[in-house]
This record gives structure tokens, C-alpha cells and sequence, in this order.
């Protein structure tokens, strides 16, 4: 057989997997304010791993991110769980959020929020089912 | 604000994470889940406390208040079945110890087990219409895994049904709750029932209110209960026992909190229909579980008699008929799971469950016998066990609503559930004793705990009725004054 001619695929998603992780990691944070968010940040984190599944084969990128995406999604929803839980040790409903303006060294004044931790979760969990689903699909096991 | 309502919630969902990041240790797994288990009784008894003394609790989610955030609301209805969930969910775990297998237990068993609980939990918790339906396919999703886990060749088959039937009544669940956001404008129930109240009930609402109906029933084995049979004998012993507690009876409890509620207005329709529904429901489970000869089949027939007979309780609407309803609704998640966990352990120790094949058990398995025949008889509402009293109110509640129809065919299908059981009991444990110790096909080591637990709860039940009265009532009293609920969720002077 011969060696499948796939060079423009393989040059387009190294390009293409950059710029993907950076949107969606764009996409994640601006969420707070704007559009976007730790859902469909992570959808599109999750695309892009996806893109490398369809150009590289499975075993290889696995080989390239050792995690178990499984445990990546339980981690998530712990870190999601376990922020709603932080605001019931304050004495406030579960899930209460909080924020405040910190002066740090190179960001000068930032809003820090317990929802970004928050995001963070759901965004892990996303990654972590997507990836999981499709493995789950497209392994020959 | 309280914030113990979201315990028996996040309980379970946590136990459930951190079991699934530590796969490989099946002795932490066991450990948490009985752990969370226990941990939910503990807090859902103090939550129990607080609402006899403080009325109904709730929690906005995130200080987002009602009725445009998420609301928890916990009153005394919810609270003692979720209190009852986790004791009986800690007995099918148990059981779940000895015999559910080291490949299955390590296939996530016990994750899937806790967020069965956390849907099931999330479902009697919720103070909105959509976040049941949210729960209810948390609970689902958990429960299509644990039907098909092990992949025998039945379960497949059965599982395939199961979730081809629940996915079309969620679509019309979600139907549904469309049509009903059309109307009102609000999916909060509280709001929801101070919307209708004011709109009033008419045509349209009602039909909304039917389709509300098919849903649960789907749900909950009203009517609609072809699926049944199948998809709970397919699985093994403690699975099956957990859905026959828990599964049904959160379709049950979803008709009794929209139908007191929020459509309460028209019961000449809405619970009539209900009656109706129940009464052929009662009977054709009945005519099942008298004509299998088959220990899996009777079971799950008698599962579809006890929903009939709960939502007869409904259908009277009257406070004697939601009393006995109740009672009989904590009887029957007792009584279902240990009636299961006995077939099963029958089914285990004989390796068939043809009933014509076995006989003479009781000279073995003497223990296994008498609590066989004790929960025999509590399942047909023999005096003084736990059924009794619950058979006693709804037949009562049907007389005073003047459905006799209804109170009758319930008494009589009580008479085939007898006749339904025993024949399991005089088939399987009278006669000649075929079976030699050698020649058992598993061992009662360990199975027994559970059922024995189980067994004393409804003898507790039925003699100690006294000790859990005043909470019943409680419960009661919020279903038939849902102003009770509407205040507790949005304040004495609801702003529209």
C-alpha cells in the first residue's frame, strides 16, 4: 500500500491546533464579561485535540498528552463542585460567587473572580467528556 | 437560606468524582459509597429536625432568589423520601458487596450507583420545573449505564428498549415544560402554581397538565408500563433492586408534587384520569404477577401494582388518600428493594429463576425463608407490618371521594399480590428439598445483612407508625395547602 499523501493536512493543523488552543483559551475568558465561556472554551480546547486525532493517529497524540481524559472530566466536576461548596464554609448559598480588584505586579489592578476557578471545572469536564465520547467512538477496541 | 438542602445533592456527586479518579481501588470505592450514604441520612434527618420546627427549607442557589434563580426546596415530603433513598440504597449496596462482581465494580459501579442517588436526591429536591427534568436525566443517564453494564446478552437487549422509551418521553418532558413556559412564563413551581392559580385552569392548561401526565407515567410505570418488566429483571439483584426502590417512585413523586401544586385546580379531569390510569394499572399488574411462573417476572409485576396503588391515594385527593400514599410510598422503596434483594439471593443460591424448579429451600435457608414470608406479607398490607396503615388510608381516601370502583379493584389486586407471592413462597421453600449444600450454585455470605435490615425497618415501620406520624402529617399538610410551599419558596407576599 502506499503511504497516504496527507502533507497539507499535516502542515495545516500544525498551524491550525495553535491557533485553535488560543481562541479557545481567548474564548474561555472572555467569558466573564462577554460571550464565551468554560463550556465552549473547552468544546473548542476539545476540537482542536480532535483535529490532531484525524491528522496524527490516536495512539500517537495519546502518547503526547499522557491523560486520562476520563479523570480530566472528574477533576473538573470536582473543581466546579468544590468551588459551590468553598462559599457554604463562608456561610453563604452553595455556588455563591465573589470577586475583588488585586494589585498585581505586571497585570497592575485585575478583577479576580471564584467563578473563573468555577469556569476552570466546567471546562476540564467538557474537555474530558468530548474526548472521552469520541475515543470511545472512534477506538476499533 | 440553607444550605444542608444541597447536601444529600453534592454528596454523592463528590463521593462519585473522587471514585472515579481512583479507579483501580475498589476498597476506597466501597468505602466512600456507603460512607455518602450514611452521610445523606445524616443530613437529610437533621434537615428533617429543622423543617418540623422551621417549616420548609430552601436555598437560592448562589443568592440568586426565586423565581428567577435556582431554587432547593426541601419540605417534610421530600426530606423523608430522600431519608428513605439513602437507607435503601445503602442496603443495595451492601448487597451490591457480595455479589455484583469484581469486572462490574470496576467498570465504575459504584461512581454510577452515587449518581443514580444524586438524580434521584436532585429530583425531590428541586424547586423548578426544569431542573427535575435536569435530574431526572442525571438519574437516567446513571441508570442506562447501569442496565447495560456487563453486556450479557439480555441486558443489551433490554437496555435498548429502556432508553429508546425514556429518551422519547424526555422529548416530550421537554415538550411539555415548552408549552407550559409559553403559558405562564415561568418554570419556578411556586410560581408556576400562582400562575395558574390566576390564569385559571382551563382547556389548554389542562391539556398541558395531561401531557405533564404521560410523562411521569412513562416515568413512573403508570399505564405506560410495557417497558417495565423487561428492563428491571434484565440487570443483576442489586440493580434491579435499587431501580424497583427508587426509579419508579421518582415518577411517582413528580405526579404527586405537579398534580398538588401546580394543576390541583380541576381534579374532576386531571385526577380522575389519574384514577382511571391507576385502577387498569393495578389490574393488569396484578393478572401479570398471578400468571408468571417465573420469580423475576412476578417481582417486577408487583412493582407495577404498587405504583397503581400509590397514585390511587393521588387520585382521591383528599388528606386520608395523600396520607395513605405517603405511607405507602415509604413502604413500598422498603418492601420493593427487599423483595428483589430475596428473589435475587433465591435466584443466586438456585441459579434459575423458574419457580417450577425450585423447591423445599426452607430446610437450608430457614433465616432466608421466614423473612421471605414476613416480607410476603407486609407487601400485601397484612397488619401490623408496614403496608397495613398506607392500604388502609388510600382505600379510605377513594371511599370519601366516591371512586369505590377504585378503592375495590385496589383491595382485590391486594388479594392477587398475596396469592402472587406466596405462590413464590409455597413453590420455592415448602416441599421436597432437592438442592444439597454441594450443589448450590452461590452462597447467602454477606446477602443476608441487607435483607435483614430491610426486613426489621418495615416490622419497625408497621409497629412504630406512632413514632413517625406527626412527620407524615406534616408532609401531608404541605401538599394539601400548597400556599405552605409557594410562601416558603417566595415569601408571604409574593411579588408577581
Amino acid at each position: 500500500m502506499k503511504e497516504p499523501n496527507d502533507v497539507i493536512i499535516r502542515s495545516v493543523t500544525k498551524v491550525a491546533v495553535v491557533i485553535i488552543f488560543t481562541f479557545a483559551i481567548n474564548l474561555f475568558f472572555s467569558g466573564h464579561h462577554y460571550p464565551g465561556g468554560g463550556f465552549i472554551g473547552g468544546l473548542a480546547f476539545a476540537s482542536a485535540i480532535i483535529l490532531l486525532f484525524l491528522t496524527f493517529d490516536i495512539e500517537t497524540v495519546r502518547k503526547n498528552i499522557p491523560v486520562d481524559f476520563k479523570v480530566l472530566a472528574a477533576v473538573g466536576v470536582l473543581i466546579a463542585v468544590l468551588t459551590g461548596v468553598g462559599a457554604i464554609l463562608f456561610d453563604a448559598p452553595f455556588l455563591t460567587q465573589t470577586f475583588g480588584y488585586f494589585n498585581l505586579p505586571i497585570f497592575r489592578k485585575t478583577e479576580l473572580a471564584t467563578a473563573v476557578i468555577f469556569d476552570i471545572g466546567v471546562g476540564l469536564a467538557v474537555i474530558g467528556t468530548s474526548i472521552t465520547i469520541i475515543m470511545s467512538i472512534g477506538d476499533d477496541r | 437560606m440553607n444550605n444542608l438542602v444541597i447536601l444529600p445533592i453534592i454528596i454523592p456527586i463528590i463521593a462519585g468524582m473522587i471514585m472515579v479518579i481512583f479507579r483501580e481501588n475498589l476498597i476506597l470505592q466501597r468505602f466512600l459509597s456507603v460512607f455518602s450514604t450514611i452521610a445523606i441520612s445524616v443530613a437529610t434527618l437533621l434537615l428533617i429536625i429543622q423543617i418540623s420546627s422551621k417549616g420548609i427549607q430552601t436555598l437560592y442557589l448562589g443568592g440568586w432568589e426565586a423565581p428567577f434563580g435556582v431554587s432547593m426546596v426541601a419540605d417534610m415530603f421530600s426530606a423523608i423520601l430522600i431519608l428513605v433513598t439513602s437507607i435503601v440504597s445503602l442496603c443495595c449496596l451492601l448487597f451490591a458487596f457480595n455479589s455484583i462482581g469484581r469486572e462490574r465494580e470496576s467498570y465504575y459501579f459504584y461512581p454510577l450507583f452515587l449518581f443514580l442517588i444524586t438524580g434521584v436526591n436532585g429530583s425531590f429536591l428541586t424547586g423548578d420545573i426544569f431542573n427535575l427534568f435536569v435530574f431526572f436525566e442525571v438519574m437516567l443517564v446513571a441508570s442506562y449505564v447501569l442496565i447495560s453494564l456487563g453486556s450479557t446478552r439480555t441486558q443489551l437487549r433490554e437496555s435498548i428498549k429502556y432508553i429508546l422509551i425514556n429518551i422519547i418521553s424526555s422529548f416530550l418532558f421537554l415538550v411539555a415544560i415548552a408549552f407550559l413556559y409559553a403559558m405562564t412564563g415561568t418554570l419556578n413551581f411556586a410560581h408556576l402554581s400562582l400562575r395558574v392559580a390566576e390564569v385559571g385552569q382551563e382547556g389548554l392548561m389542562t391539556t398541558v397538565a395531561l401531557l405533564f401526565l404521560i410523562v411521569f407515567s412513562l416515568k413512573a410505570g403508570l399505564f405506560l408500563f410495557f417497558w417495565l418488566p423487561g428492563s428491571y429483571s434484565a440487570p443483576p439483584t442489586a440493580i434491579s433492586a435499587i431501580f424497583a426502590a427508587l426509579l419508579t417512585k421518582v415518577g411517582i413523586y413528580a405526579i404527586m408534587r405537579v398534580f398538588t401544586l401546580v394543576f390541583y385546580h380541576r381534579p374532576e379531569v386531571t385526577h380522575l384520569f389519574i384514577g382511571i390510569l391507576a385502577a387498569v394499572t393495578m389490574l393488569l399488574g396484578a393478572i401479570g404477577a398471578v400468571a408468571f411462573w417465573d420469580i423475576k417476572r412476578i417481582l417486577t409485576y408487583n412493582v407495577i401494582v404498587g405504583v397503581g396503588f400509590i397514585l390511587a391515594g393521588v387520585a382521591s385527593f383528599t388528606t386520608e388518600g395523600m396520607t395513605g400514599s405517603l405511607y405507602y410510598l415509604i413502604h413500598d422503596m422498603i418492601i420493593k428493594a427487599l423483595i428483589f434483594l430475596l428473589g435475587g439471593t433465591i435466584v443466586h443460591l438456585t441459579g434459575t429463576s423458574k419457580l417450577k424448579e425450585i423447591s423445599g429451600l426452607i430446610r437450608l435457608h430457614p433465616g432466608l425463608g421466614w423473612m421471605f414470608f414476613i416480607a410476603a406479607l407486609s407487601l400485601s398490607g397484612i397488619p401490623p407490618l408496614s403496608g397495613f396503615l398506607g392500604k388502609i388510608f388510600i382505600s379510605e381516601g377513594t371511599f370519601k371521594t366516591g371512586y369505590f370502583w377504585l378503592g375495590g379493584i385496589g383491595l382485590i389486586t391486594s388479594l392477587m399480590v398475596l396469592y402472587s407471592i406466596m405462590k413464590i413462597f409455597i413453590n420455592g421453600f415448602w416441599g421436597h428439598t432437592d438442592l444439597t449444600e454441594e450443589k448450590e450454585k452461590g452462597t447467602t455470605k454477606g446477602l443476608l445483612l441487607p435483607i435483614g435490615i430491610l426486613t426489621i425497618l418495615t416490622i419497625a415501620l408497621g409497629l412504630g407508625t406512632e413514632g413517625i406520624h406527626g412527620y407524615v402529617d406534616i408532609a401531608v399538610e404541605g401538599l394539601m395547602n400548597p400556599s405552605q410551599y409557594i410562601e416558603a419558596v417566595l415569601g408571604s407576599n409574593p411579588a408577581q
